[in-house]
């Protein structure tokens, strides 16, 4: 029993290991292949620079002083409109929930603009708030929130109507019945919603640096463009990748311990 | 008498129609009294009792309490929460109604060691079989010392035989703890089993169709009740009312 308890583990455990070698095998693979083929001039390096050039990117930015400072203003930037963000779309979502008139007259409108491009607002956006961070954030907050309060929203709706009737044969005002059943039952549905908030915050934050920044990664993508840098531009994009996984896992750490706990 | 009902009436109205569910339903209901409702599905039996807890509005008739009569609440799922543990799940009632002092928490405490789930106190829900899910569901409706027990159901979501045992165990609570209690049921062995008189309802619109004082050759719990040679007799009887209805 044991000897096959084990040998069942030890398949698992292989398997694992064998998943992450051949996600790491990818990677290098892509590197290796685009540095051969830029040095053998089979892609113009010019055009789609190489993984060298990033590197020596990479450096000199961190030799100017700029490579943190550009990284923490996004950071920043994305920290901000994704803490807003969450707050503002479970608290809408929650006064939604205690006033379903308010929420029946609002619903076309969550609805149009949700599905409206929000990129589309942006230049008037920075005409408002003006050619800085506050349009940045504007612009990733109109981005994130809607869909925030959405899907917090449905999940508030859906909460179990047993444990509801329960609190009413209970006497229990509406504040009560949120805070001990609605809140709590929609705990997977919020870390869900701040999931994707992540992701739209990220997206928020980089059209935005896009359309106005000084400084960010947005900016250095844009920059490097603009005088066709592309070892800047990729360094930009590779920059960003790197800090939105460091994030996502870091939420899903907290998931796991929110589940465990 | 804790509880007179007078010609109950409720109607519910939707964008096509005016659908009648209860109409000139009469009941008393006596301290210590165990009263079962029987109906076809869909009747309005568990409007009844909806009615009576306060859940939803009556649209004529009379519901007279008894001075300071409380109603407590079972339903058909036992609705605990959870991310409670056992013990929060028991006090939710009383933390919501802000009468966790000690005196009640003691109370549920004594009624935990007594229905053999003090020991559980801490384990959450899912860990529980079925039958301690209802008992724990119960504990929570008892520690608010309600006078009557209002039943939707409560057994109906378990499997047969956890069912027939959890009818004895929460029986014998009502019992043991002096309670009056009106349960909802669509099974006709568990309505006579349990109660002192069972109440037929006609399909809609409800109307009581018969009632039937339960008089047995002696009075057990609801398992051995179902062997008592009186039995068969009102099982015949109310096996025709609800034939009748169809």
């Amino acid at each position: 029993m044991n000897e096959e308890l084990n040998a069942y583990l030890k398949k698992i455990k292989i398997n694992k290991i064998k998943i992450i070698v051949f996600q790491l095998l990818i990677i290098s693979l892509f590197i290796i292949i685009w540095q051969l083929l830029s040095d053998k001039n089979i892609i113009n390096s010019f055009l789609c620079s190489s993984p060298k050039n990033v590197i020596k990117t990479v450096i000199k930015l961190y030799n100017d002083n700029n490579l943190f400072i550009h990284i923490w203003i996004t950071l920043k930037e994305i920290l901000i409109s994704f803490i807003l963000g969450s707050f503002i779309g479970i608290f809408i979502a929650a006064i939604l929930w205690f006033n379903p008139f308010l929420s029946k007259v609002l619903d076309p409108y969550l609805t149009i603009l949700n599905s409206l491009p929000k990129v589309a607002l942006g230049p008037i956006i920075i005409i408002w708030a003006g050619a800085n961070q506050n349009s940045i954030i504007l612009m990733a907050l109109l981005i994130s929130v809607i869909s925030t309060i959405i899907g917090v929203y449905t999940g508030f709706k859906h909460t179990n109507e047993t444990s509801i009737k329960l609190l009413k044969s209970f006497n229990a005002n509406k504040i009560q019945i949120f805070n001990k059943v609605v809140l709590p039952y929609n705990i997977n549905t919020i870390v869900s919603a701040i999931k994707i908030n992540l992701s739209m915050t990220f997206v928020g934050v980089i059209i935005g640096e896009l359309l106005v920044s000084k400084e960010g990664l947005g900016y250095l993508i844009n920059y490097g463009s603009q005088v066709f840098n592309t070892s800047l531009v990729m360094t930009g994009i590779i920059l960003l990748a790197i800090l939105t996984s460091i994030l996502y896992f870091i939420i899903l750490y907290i998931e796991k311990k929110l589940k465990n706990a | 008498m804790l509880l007179k009902i007078n010609n109950l009436e409720k109607n519910y109205i939707n964008k096509k129609e005016v659908i009648c569910a209860l109409k000139d339903i009469n009941l008393s209901v006596y301290k210590n009294e165990f009263i079962t409702i029987i109906g076809p599905s869909g009747c309005g039996k568990s409007t009844i009792l909806s009615i009576i807890g306060g859940l939803e509005e009556k649209s004529s008739g009379n519901v007279i309490f008894k001075n300071k009569v409380k109603v407590g609440y079972m339903f058909q799922e036992d609705a605990l929460l959870p991310w409670l543990t056992v013990f929060e799940n028991c006090i939710l009632g009383l933390k919501i109604q802000k009468q966790n002092n000690r005196d009640n928490i003691s109370y549920v405490n004594k009624l935990l060691k007594k229905y053999g789930l003090y020991e559980f106190k801490n384990s959450y829900p899912k860990e529980l079989s079925g039958g301690m899910r209802q008992r724990c569901a119960l504990i929570r409706t008892l520690a608010l010392k309600p006078d009557i027990l209002l039943l939707d159901e409560p057994f109906s979501a378990l499997d047969y035989q956890t069912r027939i045992k959890v009818s004895d165990d929460v029986y014998k609570i009502i019992k043991d703890e002096n309670k009056t209690a009106i349960m909802v049921t669509h099974d006709i062995g568990e309505a006579i089993s349990m109660a002192d008189k069972v109440i037929v309802l006609s399909k809609r619109p409800a109307v009581i169709k018969n009632e039937y004082e339960i008089i047995l050759d002696k009075k057990r719990i609801p398992s051995l009740n179902k062997k008592d040679i009186n039995f068969n007799k009102y099982y015949d009887l109310i096996w025709k009312d609800l034939d009748y209805n169809e």
